[in-house]
């Protein structure tokens, strides 16, 4: 399905719900995280939900998409099971990698979910890669890559816009650019214009959108997914949004002027959608309903990964690899 | 046929039986690699499966770990080990891992060529030999080839393994000649090769130091030692057990390797057998490897890094007096 000039109500309904789902994951995640129930690294993608959202709307189940460090917004987008997904980030059984990933690596492939990365830009070149096989295989998938605009200033990156250029390949590169790169304000650390740019310094067409606008992505990514799997090379999407919340789930943001963040915060992708589907004959009673049923739903996942057993231990050796294995000694 | 020519044969078989496998890397068109050992192949195969990249190491790493997890079998040509550590983050934090991290949910076939060793002065950036570094990242294999028959052998081997697999072909035996058989079947990982039998003393050694090895075993046949000399052939996974057979009957080990000996594989080989073997020693394991200088150019300087037969032969007598 791609978006028409207007979309219909029906499918920014169908947005607004995984947005609501992807808020509501978040903010449950982020929460567990301060509270001790969860180890490790948990990177809220809330205030950045419409990106997710309205490119995803645009992919079949065969496409593919790589992720990073910030990626239960694009699992879900794409469909994963927030339940698993949920046992996954307790480093449960039945987490949708075994517990073995986390949140920095969850990933559900049976939906052509590359993975999320702890790596800065390691999934680009990896997406990149993915859409190599996909024309080696004569394949009509598509592949997106999601990444900050950190990823912008690493070599890899720029490997990639012009690996993907010079051999054609079906790839979306989709910059979600919320101003900084983990703590420190990318343009303090960016040389030249920025995104735009150096898509442009590979010959790749790109387009700059509010990324806070699901309804700008879903134009916009249904165009550029058009053209890729058109067969007319990739194409680079250059997201504007703001991070809500600190990098990680517990850093103090002594780095972020109050009132830049009280801006930022003031532009809500969500109440937006909301405010749409208002002048769109759609009730404030069913949008509050929908809000609820979002959260129960996390709530529910969230006790489901509370109660699940721990990974038997025997499982640490499953997977590292056929020969050569270890085992216990 | 050369060596050069054996990972070439075993290359275009496993391309004409499987259609998914490919190579990418610098140089690989109308100049074949940077020894011949993929001269023709686009020519077969097209541009499209002997692909010619841009300088762009991760990229060219991060591509097949990409084209690996969404069904193909990429080969990657690194041209020299010095360069694939421009590529170490995505073999390390990727490669060997995403299988791990995604709890078995998809696997990288890749196998990733990275030539080691000195040749003809190419110094400190072009004549490493780092296999020490992969063995310690758990989810590679690593596979020293040390002639023409096994180069095409475990070439095939590394191209139908569906985990990913460090090749390192040694560049001073791109040109060195030996049979090979065409038809030969993919040799299993982890098998070593008993190179020449003895019961004085257990030589365990891999790539180019097998034939220098070799030569010493002789010399040392003339002597009147039997030195029992032990191509490891794969490092990880490596044949422990052919190793403590040798050692039972010897109570000797000396390892040989062309590597920086500090941190260097023979401690770890060293280490296992005095763990499990120490009542059986009749003497302490010795290592020959280089010394922990980076490789220089000059010829009588680089001489000091290489291991010649007289000082293994010398060593050996030593352990066995």
């Amino acid at each position: 399905m791609t978006a028409t000039q207007a979309p219909t109500v029906e499918r920014v309904y169908g947005m607004f719900l995984t947005m609501l789902l992807i808020r509501a994951f978040d903010e449950a995640a982020g929460q567990a995280r301060r509270d001790g129930k969860l180890r490790g690294s948990v990177h809220e993608y809330i205030g950045e939900e419409a990106i997710a959202t309205g490119v995803c709307a645009n992919l079949l189940k065969t496409d593919y998409l790589s992720s990073y460090h910030r990626g239960h917004g694009h699992c879900l987008a794409k469909g994963a099971d927030p339940v698993a997904m949920m046992k996954e980030l307790y480093g449960k059984a039945g987490g949708v990698c075994g517990g073995k990933g986390g949140s920095m690596h969850v990933a559900d492939f049976s939906l052509g979910i590359l993975g999320a990365n702890g790596v800065v830009a390691d999934g680009v070149t990896m997406a990149v890669g993915a859409a190599q096989a996909v024309k080696l295989r004569g394949e009509n998938r598509v592949v997106v890559a999601f990444f900050g605009d950190g990823a912008l200033n690493r070599g890899p990156m720029l490997e990639a816009l012009n690996w993907a250029r010079i051999f054609d390949l079906p790839v979306v590169f989709v910059c979600e650019d919320n101003a900084y790169s983990d703590k420190t304000r990318t343009s303090s650390v960016t040389g030249g214009p920025g995104a735009l740019a150096r898509a442009a310094a590979f010959g790749i067409p790109a387009e700059t959108i509010d990324g806070n606008d699901v309804l700008a992505v879903d134009a916009a990514a249904s165009r550029l997914i058009g053209d890729v799997r058109a067969g007319r090379g990739p194409r680079f999407l250059h997201a504007r949004t703001y991070r809500w919340r600190g990098h990680l789930a517990w850093d103090r943001g002594l780095y972020r002027d109050p009132a830049e963040v009280a801006r930022g915060t003031a532009d809500d992708p969500i109440a937006r959608t909301a405010a749409w589907l208002n002048s769109h004959g759609v009730s404030s009673a069913s949008i509050a309903g929908e809000r609820e049923e979002a959260t129960a739903r996390i709530e529910a996942a969230i006790a489901a990964a509370e109660a699940a057993p721990w990974p038997d231990v025997k499982t640490l050796f499953d997977d590292v690899q056929d020969i050569g294995a270890p085992t216990w000694q | 046929m050369t060596y050069a020519q054996a990972a070439r044969l075993a290359l275009q078989q496993e391309m004409e039986r499987d259609p998914t496998v490919w190579a990418l890397g610098e140089d690989l068109g109308p100049e074949g690699g940077t020894a011949g050992q993929y001269l023709g192949l686009q020519q077969q195969f097209g541009k499209h499966r002997i692909v010619d990249t841009p300088i762009s190491e991760s990229m060219i790493m991060g591509a097949a770990i990409g084209a690996a997890m969404c069904g193909t079998r990429p080969v990657v040509e690194l041209r020299y080990a010095d360069f694939a550590i421009c590529a170490a983050d995505e073999i390390v934090n990727q490669a060997a891992k995403v299988r791990y991290m995604l709890g078995g949910q998809v696997r990288v076939p890749a196998v990733i060529r990275q030539p080691i060793g000195m040749r003809d002065g190419m110094a400190a950036q072009h004549s490493q030999s780092t296999e020490a570094w992969w063995i310690h990242i758990p989810g590679l294999v690593v596979v020293t080839p040390a002639t023409p028959a096994d180069n095409h052998a475990l070439l095939k081997s590394a191209i139908r393994c569906d985990d990913p697999v460090i090749y390192m072909e040694h560049k001073e035996l791109w040109n060195v000649a030996g049979e090979v058989d065409a038809a030969a079947y993919p040799m299993p990982f982890g098998t070593a090769g008993i190179m020449h039998e003895g019961s004085d003393i257990t030589i365990v050694t891999w790539s180019s130091m097998v034939a220098v090895s070799l030569a010493a075993a002789a010399k040392l046949a003339a002597q009147g030692c039997g030195a029992e000399v032990i191509d490891l052939r794969t490092l990880w996974p490596w044949d422990r057990a052919a190793v403590i057979k040798s050692v039972a009957k010897t109570g000797r080990l000396l390892v040989v390797h062309e590597a920086v000996r500090s941190g260097g594989f023979g401690g770890e080989i060293v280490a296992e057998i005095a763990e499990h073997m120490f009542g059986s020693l009749k003497t302490a394991p010795r290592r020959l490897a280089a010394p922990r200088t980076p490789i220089p150019f000059s010829e009588p300087l680089e001489n000091q890094c290489r291991i010649a037969d007289d000082q293994i032969v010398a060593a050996a007598l030593e352990m066995i007096e």
